[in-house]
């Protein structure tokens, strides 16, 4: 792989190569000293025209833990406030000759355009409402943790699936490791045409008691336009799509991309209950992202020829 | 149509000597008089003074001889819907590139929509391009004027003194008359001032934020999606509206099948309504956009495969009168963004006939004479008389290599933007020599070169 701009490039394989990857790299950060030395003297350029915590702080630590030299920009502060093209900020970021940027945008196709216009990797963070393809990863990871395998898992979507890069890329990443996907919300906020993505579409909750994990969205206010009302009220949607103690079952798992809107989406006890894999996603995100930079920037795996476990603590040639 | 209804429309080119010249030996088609084989044509200043066998036709004193062998004459196409970003975007294109990449495409007379800054919306905004026109276009081109002021949806503008100074008609290109009420006083106000109505069918209420077609790409791809019946719910509504004033109207690039049937059923019930379709809609569907290559983004947008197939049914049937490229230069900083951000339009001028010829005659979709009627109709809405080959009749025809390949882009474009949708695509048929209004207007480089060396050396034998 030269890019990771989305999940509906990837095969099963390639998947399952940066799970392999990821899991060596699990052994890494338990030790005391958590850096490897595999990325030393490559930059690594974290480029974010959008809030994020967890996406660019795990990216950052990932590529530190991988002993690169990390740029972060942010759309504030910078150039791109002075109103600098995305095209001209990604010419002068490669004056640096970077190995790989990251970025965050808030335009569907932001990724694919800088993967046009430089000539290192490019992992796409995050564009718009269209993939978020490190957040499916690490979902992946997250649940083969607990579950060992994805094969033939029930997996219910449940809210803002139409303003959604999660629900996008998480159905990809789901149906190709074997899950079986139902998305779920209010039929405003369900996009035409999502079958053909291979899922199922339910518009209330009556029977998600067959889910093995419900994956919660958060409703995105922010995507949703000043005079675009999308639901009649929030306090209906609550009560139609809250996930909350009653709705979950002891033997269901509960995961979300974060940030959580408390009482909105999920209810505070569930968000802290044992069943929930929310805290895991997080330490999962930080070893997919070392694996998804080494994937990319090693070259181990761009014939495709990588198999079994890599051994990230040897030191690979910069 | 009566004439009284297309008062004084003005076409303005830069003066130029008359043509006088032979082609010899190429096939002549023109689908309106039924000519389609070998012939002789005769320009003679300007005007189509002799058709004959090949060989039957003496060189007149001081003519070019074309050796036409190999090659077909066609009558010059017509296009009844370009931006000329002129005035305010010189940058993107202007009248003498414009008319130039619409010469190079073998259009022989174009159609300018007023959506420039300032808009096309007085009678002096109008004076002034003509004039310009005048001294820079190497085609003649018409402008239309806006049916209201700024397009802003709320005044109408001075019809009546914009047709007097021979405005093409009217139209508001880019956004939809939303206020029903509005393009009903547009339609009344027709009996006076005459010019059709030509509309962009969108309802921007259904069409929203809307980047491509909404459908499973667009889930896919997660972009806000433009619906089909966004378009054709505004061709019912304004059908309707035409119907009850008894007013022309002229529907805008169609994109959807919804929209071809709304049109059809309009017209059966007594409607005054023509349509056009562009090339990109014709060969193109949304399964493009998922490279999220901006130069795949226009407005309307391409849609689904059953789409594509309406529209060419339409064609096919006389449903959609006529082609039109809605050429849309833009400039590379502008397209050079995001998918989401970028903003939308293509051109086309250069391009329209050799891709349709190349992915709709080719395969046998379309017959040749079929393509050709159609691309020479584009004047019909506004009330123009189509090019033809007949005696008597000025100029307006092209010269074109129906065998020759080229790579678009392959040495740049006429138009001083390069947003075309089809770039780095193999075509084939290539336009050699554009005659427009009696004078040549564009010979192909290599053609002309080959002239000024060889005159005598036949078509095929070029590299």
């Amino acid at each position: 792989m030269k890019h990771l701009l989305s999940i509906a490039d990837l095969s099963r394989a390639d998947i399952e190569r940066v799970m392999t990857v990821a899991e060596s790299f699990a052994e890494v950060v338990e030790r005391d000293i958590k850096k490897v030395p595999t990325l030393r003297g490559r930059t690594v350029v974290n480029l974010f025209y959008e809030a994020s915590t967890r996406t660019s702080s795990s990216f950052e630590l990932a590529a530190k833990r991988l002993s690169a030299d990390v740029v972060a920009v942010r759309s504030s502060g910078s150039s791109v406030d002075k109103g600098e093209s995305l095209r001209d900020t990604i010419a002068t970021l490669s004056a640096y000759d970077p190995a790989a940027i990251v970025i965050r945008a808030p335009w569907a196709g932001a990724a694919d355009l800088v993967a046009r216009q430089t000539s290192a990797s490019v992992v796409n963070a995050g564009d718009g409402k269209h993939e978020h393809p490190s957040q499916a990863l690490l979902d992946v990871y997250t649940l083969r943790r607990r579950m060992g395998s994805l094969d033939g898992a029930s997996i219910w979507i449940v809210g803002d699936v139409l303003h959604s890069r999660v629900a996008r890329s998480n159905i990809h990443a789901f149906t190709r490791m074997g899950a079986q996907v139902t998305v779920c919300g209010p039929p405003t906020l369900i996009p035409r045409g999502v079958e053909s993505l291979g899922c199922e579409v339910r518009y209330d909750l009556d029977d998600v008691a067959v889910a093995d994990v419900v994956y919660a969205l958060r409703m995105q206010n922010e995507r949703m336009g000043a005079n675009h009302s999308f639901v009649p009220s929030l306090r209906e949607y609550i009560s139609n799509y809250q996930i909350d103690s009653r709705r979950l079952n002891p033997r269901q798992l509960l995961m979300h991309p974060g940030p959580v809107n408390r009482g909105v989406e999920l209810s505070a006890e569930v968000i802290e209950s044992p069943q929930a894999l929310i805290v895991d996603q997080v330490a999962a995100g930080l070893v997919v992202r070392m694996a998804i930079l080494y994937e990319l920037l090693t070259g181990s795996g761009r014939d495709g020829t990588l198999a079994g476990a890599p051994t990230p603590t040897v030191e690979q040639p910069a | 149509m009566s004439a009284a209804r297309f008062p004084r429309l003005r076409l303005c080119s830069r003066p130029a000597d008359p043509a006088t010249l032979l082609i010899r030996g190429a096939r002549l088609l023109d689908p309106r008089s039924g000519v389609d084989g070998p012939h002789d044509l005769l320009v003679r200043d300007g005007v189509v003074a002799d058709l004959g066998l090949p060989g039957s036709i003496d060189v007149p004193d001081g003519a070019e001889v074309v050796e036409g062998d190999g090659q077909v004459v066609l009558p010059g196409f017509v296009d009844p819907h370009v931006h000329l970003r002129t005035p305010g975007r010189e940058d993107e294109e202007d009248l003498e590139s414009g008319s130039r990449a619409a010469a190079a495409g073998g259009f022989c007379r174009i159609l300018a929509m007023p959506n420039t800054d300032p808009v096309v919306d007085a009678a002096p905004v109008l004076r002034s391009l003509q004039e310009r026109a005048s001294s820079e276009a190497v085609v003649p081109v018409g402008f239309l004027a806006a049916i209201t002021k700024g397009q802003r949806g709320t005044e109408l503008t001075e019809m009546v003194e914009l047709s007097r100074e021979g405005a093409a008609g009217f139209s508001d290109d880019g956004y939809p008359v939303v206020d029903a009420h509005r393009l009903r006083q547009a339609l009344q106000y027709q009996r006076l001032a005459g010019g059709v109505l030509a509309l962009h069918e969108e309802d921007p209420a259904l069409s929203g934020t809307g980047a491509m077609h909404e459908g499973a790409i667009s889930t896919v791809l997660g972009l806000d999606g433009i619906p089909s019946i966004s378009e054709s719910t505004m061709i019912e509504r304004d059908a309707s509206i035409a119907r009850y004033e008894d007013g022309a109207i002229h529907c805008l690039h169609l994109s959807a099948a919804e929209s071809v049937t709304a049109v059809e059923r309009a017209r059966a019930a007594g409607a005054r309504i023509t349509a056009e379709v562009t090339p990109h809609h014709l060969v193109l569907t949304d399964e493009a956009v998922t490279s999220l290559d901006p130069r795949f983004k226009m407005n309307p947008p391409l849609r689904a495969s059953s789409d594509r197939e309406a529209l060419i049914e339409g064609l096919r049937s006389g449903v959609i009168d006529c082609v039109a490229t809605d050429h849309a230069p833009h400039s590379r900083e502008e397209k050079e963004a995001p998918f989401e951000e970028a903003p939308m339009g293509v051109t086309g001028l250069e391009t329209a006939f050799a891709v349709l010829y190349t992915d709709l005659v080719l395969p046998g979709i379309l017959p040749l004479a079929l393509l050709v009627e159609r691309m020479t109709a584009g004047g019909g809405p506004y009330g123009l008389r189509a090019p033809g080959l007949e005696q008597g009749m000025p100029a307006d025809l092209c010269l074109v290599d129906l065998d020759a390949r080229w790579t678009v882009g392959e040495s740049g474009y006429e138009s001083r933007s390069d947003n075309s949708c089809f770039a780095g695509r193999e075509l084939q048929g290539r336009v050699l020599m554009t005659l427009a209004a009696g004078s040549v207007a564009y010979r192909e480089r290599g053609f002309a070169i080959r002239l000024a060396d060889d005159p005598g050396v036949p078509a095929r034998e070029r590299a």
